[in-house]
């Protein structure tokens, strides 16, 4: 099993402004500068020592946020390309379904592959439905747009003959013959994350690795019809446990107590993270008329589960219930490593874990002790479980 | 053509919407009353079948009102994305039914719409009317000319586009799932066609001098989604054409004053022959 370190890059200390938003139009008076500077070096600090210690490294991007100062980033990604070691990197993700030129794009992924010397994990996504309001591309027809974007992305990493054109209906290039080309060939590969089902069939008839973001107990049936989808392409052999991830808040200490306190400063980013001016929340075109329509009888769609079936509200519940809905994985060694193994059992096979283990208030020293227990003590034993992660399987 | 599916239409309330085709097109629409054509195109909020303007504009004229393309229960041709594509959509529309005459009528998007119909050809036009239309860059690029209805709330939307901003509300949780499906994808077709440019069309001002036909603006002075006086740079654009205020009303002028609306575009149509 590989396992991915993940910070979002937060800008806490805006977390309490007045203005009560922190996404999209929380005015950035209240970032200073100096401040933001310190945070970009620290987190790249928690980033090397996960290197250095054996872990993968995995960055986002959002925009116009405190929650997160990627706003680029392939910025974060080229810094560790050079200066991080061993690990594997992965975007996860870019935003392909609003961001503007995916044959820019298509240009800094080929060069971070090649300057990390292939250690590069090409994670698309469509984008949250509140960055369509600062992009301003239209959310209305965003799927047709995002797959046009990635094919475009995988034949401009894939065209060594000489230039080629594209005249799609989103996107009209000439002479395209992108410099430098990726060091994995054919391309590197690629990830997604969704939580519709119909989406996680089409990722699984395309075989691409699929991450399942804090969904719990529903990530199941998600993890199920990619496995229907890929049978359905693959003569129907079933997919390895590396083409699963899943992402959980993590937070560790050789005592419960401590590990619970770290817990409670890292679910800072869920008490936070949805904290969006209502119509930025459901841009037009987003969800479906049909869900729409659920959404508009006031039907909210459930998101996470515990074992038992309970609803779990992520920025009101308690860090026990985040733990019981695999939101968080938190506890001792023994008890991450147990919960862990439950949910791996519980999907039928996951051979990648993303951990946020910083967010929020979490400090640099006590992030570091977390990470530095999770490679010794945890990781570890995860061989037992005898799960591959994606880039074994594909240097196998 | 093809008029209706056994006996034209589907019954809602006191409006009935036959269902037409335009070059394999499927949409709705409300035909009703006798005498010179009136297409009446209807704003991003879409159409009330039942809407009293409608009876109101009927005694004066025959009026067809259509369901825009991807709007209530009419289809989404795949390619249209745009609302140039509407205007050749309804320029086709008047050609396969030989219309000659007609009076074009557009409030908010549906303006812009007409708008963008009659600088492509009034052939078949005799006169414009548009109601607080939307469609042109009137100010400076760091001025929002149209209030950012994707940013705000219902109750915002409300309280801007109406005198009576009570008239705007719904309880989408008892509306029957028709109405409430018919509002949703309203919401997406609106952005559609005017996610951005935001509720313009770059090019569309300085190709209104094309227009030739006798223009009438009627303006909602309590609109506060749109100014007057982008109602007013509008109609200045528009050679000879004249702007008349409706008091009591604001963004949707034929929601909060039918009588006055359909007053208004009756003396307009009978005074160019008179």
């Amino acid at each position: 099993m590989r396992v991915y370190h993940f910070s979002e890059h937060p800008y806490p200390d805006a977390w309490d402004d007045p203005h009560g938003y922190l996404r999209v139009d929380l005015p950035n008076r209240a970032c200073d500068p100096r401040r933001a500077a310190d945070l970009f070096h620290r987190y790249w600090d928690e980033y090397l020592l996960a290197d250095e210690l054996g872990l993968d490294l995995m960055f986002n991007e959002h925009h116009q946020t405190a929650t997160c100062m990627n706003a680029t980033s392939v910025v974060s990604l080229s810094v560790l390309a050079r200066q991080s070691k061993r690990a594997r990197i992965l975007i996860l993700g870019y935003p392909i379904g609003h961001r503007p030129d995916p044959l820019r794009a298509a240009e800094e992924l080929s060069t971070l592959d090649v300057i990390s010397r292939g250690r590069l994990d090409m994670g698309f996504i469509k984008g949250v439905p509140y960055e369509f309001a600062p992009s301003n591309a239209n959310p209305v027809g965003v799927m047709d747009r995002f797959w046009d974007a990635h094919d475009f992305i995988i034949k401009a990493m894939t065209t060594h003959d000489g230039p080629f054109n594209w005249e799609s209906r989103y996107f009209h290039y000439r002479q395209v013959n992108i410099w430098p080309r990726p060091w994995q060939q054919p391309h590197p590969p690629v990830w997604s994350t969704t939580a519709s089902k119909g989406n996680a069939r089409v990722l699984g008839e395309r075989g691409y690795v699929m991450a399942i973001l804090g969904s719990g107990y529903a990530t199941k049936a998600l993890f199920d019809a990619y496995r229907e989808g890929y049978a359905s392409t693959h003569n129907g052999k079933m997919p390895g446990p590396d083409r699963f991830a899943y992402l959980a808040l993590f937070a560790t200490a050789h005592n419960e107590t401590e590990a619970r306190r770290r817990g409670e400063l890292v679910a800072g980013y869920l008490r936070t993270g949805a904290n969006v001016y209502a119509p930025f929340k459901n841009p037009p075109g987003y969800l479906s008329v049909e869900d729409n329509v659920k959404l508009m009888r006031g039907m909210s769609p459930m998101r996470s589960f515990t074992r038992e079936g309970k609803v779990v509200d992520m920025r009101t519940g308690s860090l026990q219930d985040l733990i019981d809905s695999v939101l968080m994985v938190c506890g001792t060694p023994d008890q991450c490593f147990t919960q862990i193994k439950d949910f791996v059992e519980y999907t039928g096979g996951m051979g990648n874990l993303l951990v946020m283990a910083q967010a929020g208030f979490l400090d640099h020293k006590d992030t570091c002790d977390s990470l530095t227990i999770l490679a010794k003590e945890i990781m570890p034993r995860l061989k037992e479980l005898n799960q591959p992660g994606a880039a074994e399987v594909a240097a196998a | 053509m093809e008029i209706g599916d056994q006996g034209g239409g589907v019954q809602v309330t006191t409006g009935v919407l036959n269902s037409i085709k335009v070059n394999g097109t499927r949409i709705e629409a409300v035909e009703r009353g006798a005498g010179r054509p009136l297409l009446f195109l209807h704003p991003g909020i879409g159409l009330d079948p039942a809407a009293p303007v409608l009876d109101r504009l009927a005694r004066h004229a025959n009026v067809l009102a259509p369901i825009h393309p991807g709007f209530g229960g009419s289809d989404q041709p795949p390619a249209f994305d745009t609302v140039d594509d509407l205007a050749y959509f309804y320029l086709d529309l008047l050609d396969e039914r030989d219309l000659h005459d007609v009076t074009l009528v557009g409030v908010s998007l549906g303006g812009w719409i007409a708008a963008e119909i009659a600088i492509k050809s009034t052939a078949r036009i005799a006169r414009l009317v548009l109601a607080n239309a939307v469609g042109i860059k009137v100010g400076d690029r760091t001025t929002r000319d149209v209030a950012d209805i994707f940013a705000m709330p219902d109750t915002e939307f409300n309280e801007r586009a109406y005198a009576d901003p009570s008239l705007g509300v719904r309880d989408y949780k008892t509306m029957p799932d028709d109405a409430v499906r018919t509002a949703a994808r309203n919401r997406e077709a609106t952005a559609r066609y005017a996610w951005s440019p935001y509720m313009h069309d770059p090019k569309l001002k300085d190709r209104l001098h094309r227009i030739r036909v006798p223009t009438l603006f009627l303006w909602g002075t309590a609109d506060r989604i749109l100014s007057e006086a982008y109602g007013r740079a509008y109609c200045a654009a528009i050679p000879g054409a004249r702007f008349e205020i409706i008091a009591g009303a604001g963004h949707f002028p034929h929601i909060e004053q039918p009588d006055e609306f359909a007053r208004r575009i009756a003396a307009f149509t009978e005074g160019r022959n008179a």
